[in-house]
């Protein structure tokens, strides 16, 4: 077939014309398609929430406040608390921050609240020690990148994660704001082996491939118990229901002041610091 | 046809070669696996049942796990009410393996017998020996 400059160059302007209009095109004809989708498993609800106020729509909303001032007081039990987390759900210690998997950690201010660190801070906030943990916000991120729905959003907002269906490829540890998700490069069990250390024989261990991360004790919540690291520090992990207004961390949440971390990004973080 | 002879003692060779696994093996088929029932929880239990009947279970256990799992996780019900109405605490470590403690006699019976290899036990594992 030949064709004159001419008419290519009326075919050419054509296509990108079309093309241009593509996307349109395909709105017309399927409103939304081209959105990624938001809510999962719980959208009704969730959307719900949102438009009407803080958990309005959600009769259980899974919170946590830690007081910062007593931890300081007392930062030993930071080490118990992460221990106590890390043999509840196996977690294993690498010993090398290339491979770590963490559900709970320490970190300074800086670390933990890098929008609202300012210059000459106040030195004992800027020694003060964090505990750090997955934010279970209410629009994760983690959520909404995920290809395989492995983590999801409870109806409680507890974001889970269900390793029979990660594949491993850290889109959410990607999405995450808060750092709070760790892959495993290895088998961790070749980490619980070489440290020796009593497993916990009520919680699985997981495989070389998944992501995973604090699941703040849905094992325990769904058996009535608190989480493992409310447990062994009451007075530091404030545990409680954010939709009940009478609720421990309601309570606590009135009397003092809190921070979250990056709520600027819109995720809408449940875990508060108490200053 | 050539060479008839060279092709016939050819073909019977190569048959003969071709089914040497099947008459090899005959009148030695693997026996049956006989899956163990006698760890301690099940030995002091008055009346030996499984949470459904042992058909049902020795035949869709799989679905069931899978259906259970499901339930747990992603619905956050981790109780099962079986058929005879009673309700189980659905976890493989907590509640499977309480009972069938012996997965080397019990499990693996099966499944080495019929070539599965089921992902379970990459991340669970038999609470008895919580040393890997």
């Amino acid at each position: 077939m030949s064709m004159d400059r001419r008419k290519f160059l009326k075919i050419a302007g054509l296509s990108a014309l079309v093309g241009l209009g593509g996307s349109e095109a395909f709105e017309l004809l399927q409103p939304g398609a081209l959105e990624a989708s938001e809510g999962h498993e719980v959208e009704g609800g969730a959307k719900k929430a949102h438009e009407e106020g803080p958990y309005a729509g959600d009769k259980i909303r899974w919170g946590i406040a830690i007081d910062i001032i007593k931890l300081g007081e007392n930062p030993a039990m930071a080490k118990k608390i992460i221990t106590t987390c890390h043999y509840e759900h196996n977690v294993p210690n690498w010993g090398n921050p290339k491979d770590e998997v963490k559900w709970i950690w320490e970190d300074d201010y800086e670390h933990s609240f890098p929008d609202s660190y300012n210059d000459l801070m106040a030195e004992k906030v800027e020694g003060m020690p964090f505990l750090l943990l997955c934010n279970h916000c209410d629009r994760p991120p983690c959520v909404r990148v995920c290809p395989t729905k492995a983590t999801f959003r409870r109806p409680d907002g507890v974001v889970a994660m269900d390793y029979h269906r990660c594949i491993g490829c850290r889109f959410c540890m990607a999405a995450c704001p808060y750092g709070s998700r760790s892959f495993n490069w290895l088998d961790p069990r070749i980490a619980l082996k070489r440290e020796g250390r009593k497993l916990n024989p009520r919680f699985p261990t997981r495989m070389r491939g998944v992501v995973e991360k604090c699941n703040l004790c849905v094992e325990r919540l769904d058996a009535g118990k608190l989480p493992a690291c409310v447990e062994v520090a009451p007075d530091i992990m404030i545990f409680g229901n954010l939709v009940d207004a009478d609720s421990p961390v309601r309570k606590v949440l009135r009397e003092r002041v809190s921070m979250r971390r990056k709520i600027q990004l819109g995720s809408k973080p449940s875990v508060f610091y108490l200053v | 046809m050539y060479d008839a002879g060279k092709v016939i003692i050819g073909l019977v060779i190569f048959f003969c070669f071709f089914t040497f696994a099947f008459w090899y093996n005959m009148g030695k088929a693997a026996p049956a696996p006989k899956p163990k029932l006698d760890t301690p929880v099940i030995k002091k239990m008055v009346k030996k049942q499984c949470i459904e009947g042992t058909h049902f279970m020795r035949t869709t256990h799989m679905q069931l796990l899978n259906h259970l799992r499901d339930q747990a996780l992603r619905q956050g019900n981790r109780w099962y009410t079986n058929k005879r109405g009673e309700k189980v605490w659905i976890s493989l470590q907590n509640t499977c393996l309480k009972c069938h403690s012996n997965k080397k006699e019990f499990c693996d019976k099966c499944h080495n017998y019929v070539g599965v290899d089921p992902y379970c036990w990459d991340c669970h594992f038999d609470p008895n020996r919580s040393k890997l």
